[in-house]
């Protein structure tokens, strides 16, 4: 570990009890994923599935990508990469939707 | 500080010796040639495997190969072509050793993981190359890897689909550094409206990169784990949906068209002025077309689907997507015929290339518009219509722009100038051929004849033998072009520093550039394509 990258991990902005916790959070979210699994949820399953996933995203873009705390331009990118992933999305679930 | 070397990046001192000081080397230009290289190598293998295919269907029935290995080569010619050639094609070459320079940089943000990507293609390609000698023989399903049938053929599947896996992390890592690198490596006064119209068809093909591939990525993956483990996601026999796999792959794989045709409209872009003594016309609209055309590109996947049994509002929707798509497509082509318009044209071999692009790549457009209508899609789906289509979009589009760039940046590249009149028969003959192979595509399909088939009706036969002689001229033009390039960096005169009186930055610096390009980063002051002079002696 450098000088530089010493100096930059004792000013992370999020401190490591935090982001341990955050960790076994994303481990629950997951388990949470797999239970969800088991449970016959219909047409929701999907839905369930990706607001999960959508929320594990949010975290580790957050904090542990530290989007939080970067300039506007970074977030900016990242919101409209997500948007055409929205769209994307939608798209294709107006079709497979059609397919039951 | 000390001066920066200007000893040429091909004699450029290295710490290694011989082959290894351009294969761990971390210059940009040095990694754009390895890129040429190996995609070279991969595209004679991809031209021989057609060549042989239209070599079959000279005559119904057998004529030299069984239907398994019909099978195995289009696949080949289809997986190479599109994943070893074309996609990384123009943006790694080209855009590995021409953005850093256009800009005013001395290297991409990230040298390192520059030569990590070439890397991960070199892999990718022998990964494809050694799986076709691995129990179970060449993968046989088209270079789509369709469901069902790709979770049940004994073929390499595995291999090869692992093989466009490692391909696809290549392309996500170049179009990062891409994209990091015009943010924020541009020299002083480089304003974006500033920079050369190639940058900016690299910028969008990165975006696309970045977004698209991980799809294609994942879905991949995912065929994998169900081949491997039976789970049921796309075969139906397992309660999977195989349209769903058709999604994800288009979701990736029509984009890909755009990761390969942008960067050829930004190759025309850059020619046409320098050929024209023009400004461009329309700069800000040409630029603002390639992100809208990677936007909307991204959205119109679902035109391979037609007939797959989508939903009526899902039809409506995509191929009015699709339509729109030709707007952005169309203002370029408008622009480029404008700024020649009443120029000084000097009728180089680049600008040959340049105006074949034009009218083949509308050609491919046109019939693409036909495609997207849903009446005409219907009629000619899966024919050899549509593999006309692409051919005139990625060959006589991408293909032509990819030779048409070399043609141009040869000299600057590597010092050298080729011998123009034999580089003019090449392109003559490569032009004609071009015709003569593809557009009997367009009759026979519209006429009933489907695509990847292995023997068909007699009444369809003249087309086939026309395309087949289409082929053999195609390929001699190849090899002339070919020669004419390799003889030339033997024993090619020195170029000029600026033998074709362009603007933009590269033409500033020594050919072939210097190891940092610039001995002092430049100041930029006026517009990519200043050629006021020219037009106030007019």
């Amino acid at each position: 570990m450098n000088a530089s990258h010493r100096d930059e991990m004792a000013h992370a902005p999020v401190g490591y009890g935090r982001l341990v916790l955050l960790w076994l959070g994303l481990l629950g979210l997951t388990g949470l994923t797999v239970g969800f699994a088991g449970i016959e949820l219909g047409s929701l399953v999907v839905v369930t599935s990706l607001l999960i996933a959508s929320t594990k995203a949010v975290l580790v873009l957050n904090v542990f990508m530290h989007l939080r705390f970067e300039d506007r331009v970074f977030r900016f990118f990242v919101a409209a990469a997500l948007a055409v992933l929205v769209i994307f999305f939608a798209l294709t679930f107006m079709d497979y939707g059609f397919h039951g | 500080m000390a001066e920066p070397s200007v000893v040429d990046y091909l004699h450029a001192p290295s710490k290694h010796r011989g082959p290894l000081s351009w294969i761990l080397s971390t210059d940009h230009k040095r990694i754009g040639i390895l890129y040429l290289v190996t995609m070279s190598f991969f595209f004679s293998v991809a031209v021989f495997l057609g060549f042989l295919l239209r070599l079959e269907l000279l005559t119904p029935g057998k004529t030299i190969v069984d239907p398994q290995i019909y099978n195995e080569l289009f696949t080949l010619h289809g997986m190479i072509m599109i994943f070893l050639f074309i996609i990384p094609g123009l943006p790694a070459v080209f855009g590995n050793f021409m953005l850093p320079i256009l800009i005013g940089a001395k290297d991409v943000s990230f040298p390192r993981l520059n030569l990590l990507s070439w890397w991960l293609f070199l892999s990718g390609g022998i990964l494809a190359v050694v799986s076709l000698f691995l129990p179970g023989g060449p993968v046989d399903t088209g270079w789509t890897f369709y469901i069902p049938y790709s979770v049940r053929t004994n073929t390499t599947v595995i291999p090869a689909m692992t093989a466009a896996f490692i391909l696809g992390f290549s392309s996500i890592l170049t179009g990062i550094n891409f994209i990091t690198t015009i943010h924020r490596m541009r020299a002083p006064g480089m304003s974006w409206f500033r920079m050369p119209l190639f940058v900016w068809s690299l910028y969008a093909t990165g975006w696309i990169q970045i977004l698209a591939t991980p799809i294609l990525g994942i879905t991949l993956l995912l065929v994998i784990i169900e081949r491997l483990f039976g789970v049921g996601i796309f075969d139906p026999s397992l309660g999977g949906d195989p349209v769903l796999y058709q999604h994800l792959f288009w979701i990736y794989s029509h984009p890909a068209v755009y990761i390969m045709i942008l960067p050829g409209m930004g190759v025309v872009s850059e020619i046409i002025p320098v050929f024209a003594r023009r400004t461009i016309f329309g700069y800000k609209f040409i630029a603002f077309s390639s992100i809208a055309i990677a936007f909307f590109g991204s959205l119109v996947w679902a035109h391979h689907m037609f007939t797959v049994g989508m939903s009526d509002t899902g039809q409506f929707i995509f191929s009015l997507l699709t339509f729109l798509v030709s707007i952005p497509s169309a203002i370029k082509i408008f622009n480029w015929v404008a700024t020649m318009y009443k120029g000084s044209i000097a009728l180089e071999v680049p600008l040959l290339y340049v105006l074949a692009f034009i009218v083949q790549f509308s050609i491919g457009g046109f019939t693409g518009m036909m495609l997207g209508a849903l009446s005409i899609n219907i009629h000619v789906q899966d024919t050899a219509f549509v593999v006309g289509h692409f051919h005139y979009v990625m060959f006589g589009g991408a293909g032509f722009a990819a030779i048409a760039a070399i043609h141009y940046w040869f000299p600057k590249m590597f010092g050298k100038m080729y011998n123009k009149r034999q580089a003019i028969i090449g392109w003559a003959l490569l032009t004609f051929g071009f015709q003569v192979l593809y557009f009997p595509m367009f009759v026979m399909g519209y006429k009933g004849m489907p695509r990847r088939y292995y023997d068909y009706l007699p009444q369809f036969q003249i087309y086939h033998q026309i395309s087949t002689v289409g082929s053999w001229i195609v390929v001699l033009g190849l090899l002339i072009v070919l020669h004419n390039l390799i003889t030339a960096l033997r024993k090619g005169e020195r170029a000029e520093m600026n033998p074709w009186g362009g603007v933009t930055l590269e033409w500033t610096v020594p050919s072939p550039p210097p190891v940092e390009n610039f001995v002092t980063v430049p100041t930029v002051t006026t517009g990519a394509y200043d050629y006021s002079r020219y037009e106030k002696k007019a």
